[in-house]
């Protein structure tokens, strides 16, 4: 029993800690602090208060815990609450625009409108809907997907199962290149072979090729991953059973992984179904249905969203209408990444048993 | 009974020279491999063939524009190609896309590094891992949608930090308002930030998830504090996929075309206030300018674009180096 174990004075190798609830205090006075501040200043403003009453908290916490516990442990403290702050700041722009969206959205989103066009209604007035917009998109965004699942899949066999040497590296540099070209530079090339050399008008089918511009690399990338998952005894089992190699991808490698190139897929087609610059130079619009994607401009979601915000006029009609088809389309992405996440946890390639 | 002899004394003698094994043997001459393979191949080249079109055909349009253009291409503030005689320039078009995307990156990168550290260490687990889910599908929202939420709700709500910014920031110039409709580059930037934050988020999580932990725990067996944690070991370790993230979030803030239009109130000038209206992106004057183009418009519209092009393949090109190079030490560190 030494007198150490006596005496709960604190040991030199441990420092004093402020207590669990200190930065809460911190916290409460800071916040007491700056709404006293802004009404004695008076600042109208909410966001004004919020900073002053951080600015306190930030200064405060540094202040008494360098004076208690140390200069580091301080430092520690500012850098939680820097980090608490800038998730904080993120989260208010994200969250509003998802709230916006969804409330001002909901207003004229009904059955009716999800099955009329704007054939007869006038920008500015109320009525109308997006039938022909969604008849747009979905041709539009299909006929892309045709185009470039077939491509990026061979493209990424290639690259997994044959790929060496020179072409293969080539070809995994511009697939990365590719994926970060602009969508209006897609649009613009498009636009200079399609319509300025080959002199043909605007269609869905001129947005499909843009729009497979963009989606072909997402594809390639998701598969490769994908494919590079596949066990290579898989592979090896069913070389050696002599079955030939352009059978043993169809039938061995390509059904192992369907389930994460189907979520690499859906999620390219997410992506696309937004995009709107290249639809802007090569399908323009229309507040007609036409269901032919082969000639004469054709509405998409997108592009009706932009139309009506416009074309609007200032118009609250207008302005409602296009909230409503932003929230329909955030909502067919949303679902489209969630049922391809639900996809890929189900079907993950067995690696194994 | 024959062949069993055969079988069981035979020498491991060269394989036996029929046509049948010797197509067996050379793998890729069966008819469906042969098939099969040009297929995967041509692919594969049909992607090389399509990025040498691309850069050919744009480079073929804009020079057709370039040489017809009576104005310096790089220096001119002037946009009338359809004039007599034509005359266009993209120096106010770079201004724009240059400040516009710095400002963004000023903005959106230490906020998303603060929000991939919140997410990988300082949240609990399951608000972690929430969060992050929540940043994969805000990456997935189109930017049509943030360009109608920038331009109706965005927009008069800055009205107040324009204010603010003018009394207490006017002084330096840059920070002066003349009390227009808040459309202005600043605008923009703040927009792009709020944009390419979830991607620049999302790279930078996987990064600093993949820290071993090996390094962390021996920074805290010395008594360091998390902070010095997060210095010591985490930030030199993602430095690089930090960097490279930032790179593909400028890609996208440098190429982004509607949200720009939307907000934008766009002039051909440069103002040096980055709160008063006026000035241009690359990609939003190719959205704007388009509908009432000449065919002439449209090919210095498409010379603007290859300069955009040009820029992001740069840029993007570095980001990829900077993966690749990253990838090779990681591994040789593992």
């Amino acid at each position: 029993m030494s007198h150490a174990t006596l005496t709960p004075k604190p040991s030199s190798l441990r420092g004093a800690t402020l207590p669990k609830w200190f930065p809460w205090a911190v916290a409460a006075g800071a916040v007491v602090l700056g709404l006293g501040i802004s009404t004695a200043a008076g600042l109208q403003s909410d966001i004004q208060w919020a900073l002053i009453a951080s600015l306190l908290f930030v200064l405060g916490s540094y202040g008494i815990s360098a004076k208690v516990e140390g200069r580091r442990q301080a430092r520690d403290r500012t850098a939680t609450s820097l980090v608490w702050v800038a998730f904080l700041m993120a989260l208010i722009p994200l969250a509003s625009l998802i709230w916006e969206t969804v409330k001002r959205g909901v207003k004229v989103l009904d059955g009716y409108f999800l099955t009329h066009s704007m054939g007869v209604v006038a920008d500015t007035e109320p009525g109308g809907g997006i039938y022909h917009a969604i008849i747009g998109t979905l041709e539009q965004v299909g006929l892309a997907t045709l185009i470039s699942v077939p491509i990026g899949v061979l493209t990424a066999i290639y690259l997994v199962e044959y790929g060496r040497g020179r072409l293969a590296q080539a070809v995994t540099f511009f697939v990365d290149v590719m994926t970060g070209i602009p969508s209006i530079v897609a649009g613009l090339f498009v636009l200079s072979v399609w319509i300025l050399l080959l002199d043909m008008g605007p269609s869905g089918f001129a947005g499909s090729m843009a729009l497979s511009i963009l989606m072909i690399p997402v594809v390639v990338r998701s598969t490769e991953e994908m494919l590079k998952l596949v066990p290579n005894e898989l592979r090896e089992a069913s070389l050696a059973l002599g079955v030939p190699k352009w059978r043993t991808i169809l039938k061995v490698v390509l059904p192992t992984s369907i389930g994460g190139i189907t979520t690499g897929v859906m999620l390219a087609i997410a992506r696309i179904t937004g995009e709107t610059a290249p639809v802007l130079l090569l399908v323009w619009v229309t507040n007609f249905i036409n269901t032919n994607p082969f000639s004469d401009p054709q509405a998409s979601l997108p592009m009706y969203i932009y139309l009506q915000f416009a074309n609007s006029g200032g118009s609250g009609a207008a302005y409602d209408r296009a909230w409503a088809a932003a929230l329909t389309l955030i909502a067919f992405i949303m679902i489209l990444n969630l049922v391809a996440r639900g996809i890929a946890r189900w079907k993950a390639p067995k690696t194994g048993r | 009974m024959d062949t069993t002899t055969q079988q069981t004394t035979a020498p491991p003698a060269p394989a036996p020279t029929t046509p049948e094994s010797k197509r067996a043997a050379r793998g890729a001459t069966r008819p469906g491999d042969r098939i099969f393979l040009g297929l995967s191949r041509g692919s594969g080249i049909f992607v090389l063939v399509l990025m040498a079109a691309i850069a050919a055909f744009l480079t073929y349009r804009a020079s057709i524009a370039i040489s017809k253009d009576e104005a310096n291409f790089f220096t001119s503030f002037e946009w009338n190609p359809s004039g007599l005689p034509p005359e266009f320039g993209i120096a106010v078009l770079a201004f724009g896309t240059v400040v516009s995307s710095v400002i963004a990156m000023v903005i959106a990168v230490p906020v998303s590094v603060g929000i991939a550290l919140f997410i990988t260490h300082y949240a609990p687990r399951r608000l972690g891992g929430l969060i992050g889910y929540v940043i994969d599908l805000l990456a997935a929202v189109p930017s049509i949608v943030y360009g109608l939420w920038g331009a109706l709700f965005l927009v008069p709500h800055l009205q107040g930090l324009y204010g603010w910014l003018d009394d207490y920031l006017g002084w330096t110039g840059i920070f002066e308002w003349n009390d227009g409709a808040p459309r202005s580059l600043f605008t923009v930037g703040i927009l792009l930030a709020i944009m390419i934050l979830p991607i620049i988020t999302n790279v930078s999580r996987e990064v600093f998830r993949q820290v071993p932990r090996m390094h962390e725990e021996a920074a805290l067996a010395l008594g360091a504090t998390r902070w010095e944690v997060i210095r010591m070991s985490v930030l030199p370790f993602g430095r690089s996929g930090v960097i490279s993230a930032s790179m593909l979030g400028l890609g996208r803030a440098l190429g982004e075309t509607m949200a720009v239009a939307m907000v934008l109130s766009s002039s051909f000038d440069i103002n040096l206030s980055l709160l008063d209206t006026g000035g241009g992106t690359f990609a939003q004057n190719i959205a704007s300018k388009f509908n009432e183009a000449t065919e002439m418009g449209r090919d210095a519209l498409i010379a603007s674009g290859l300069v955009l092009f040009v820029i992001t393949l740069l840029v993007n090109g570095a980001a990829r180096l900077i993966i690749a190079r990253r990838k090779e030490y990681s591994g040789a560190n593992a």
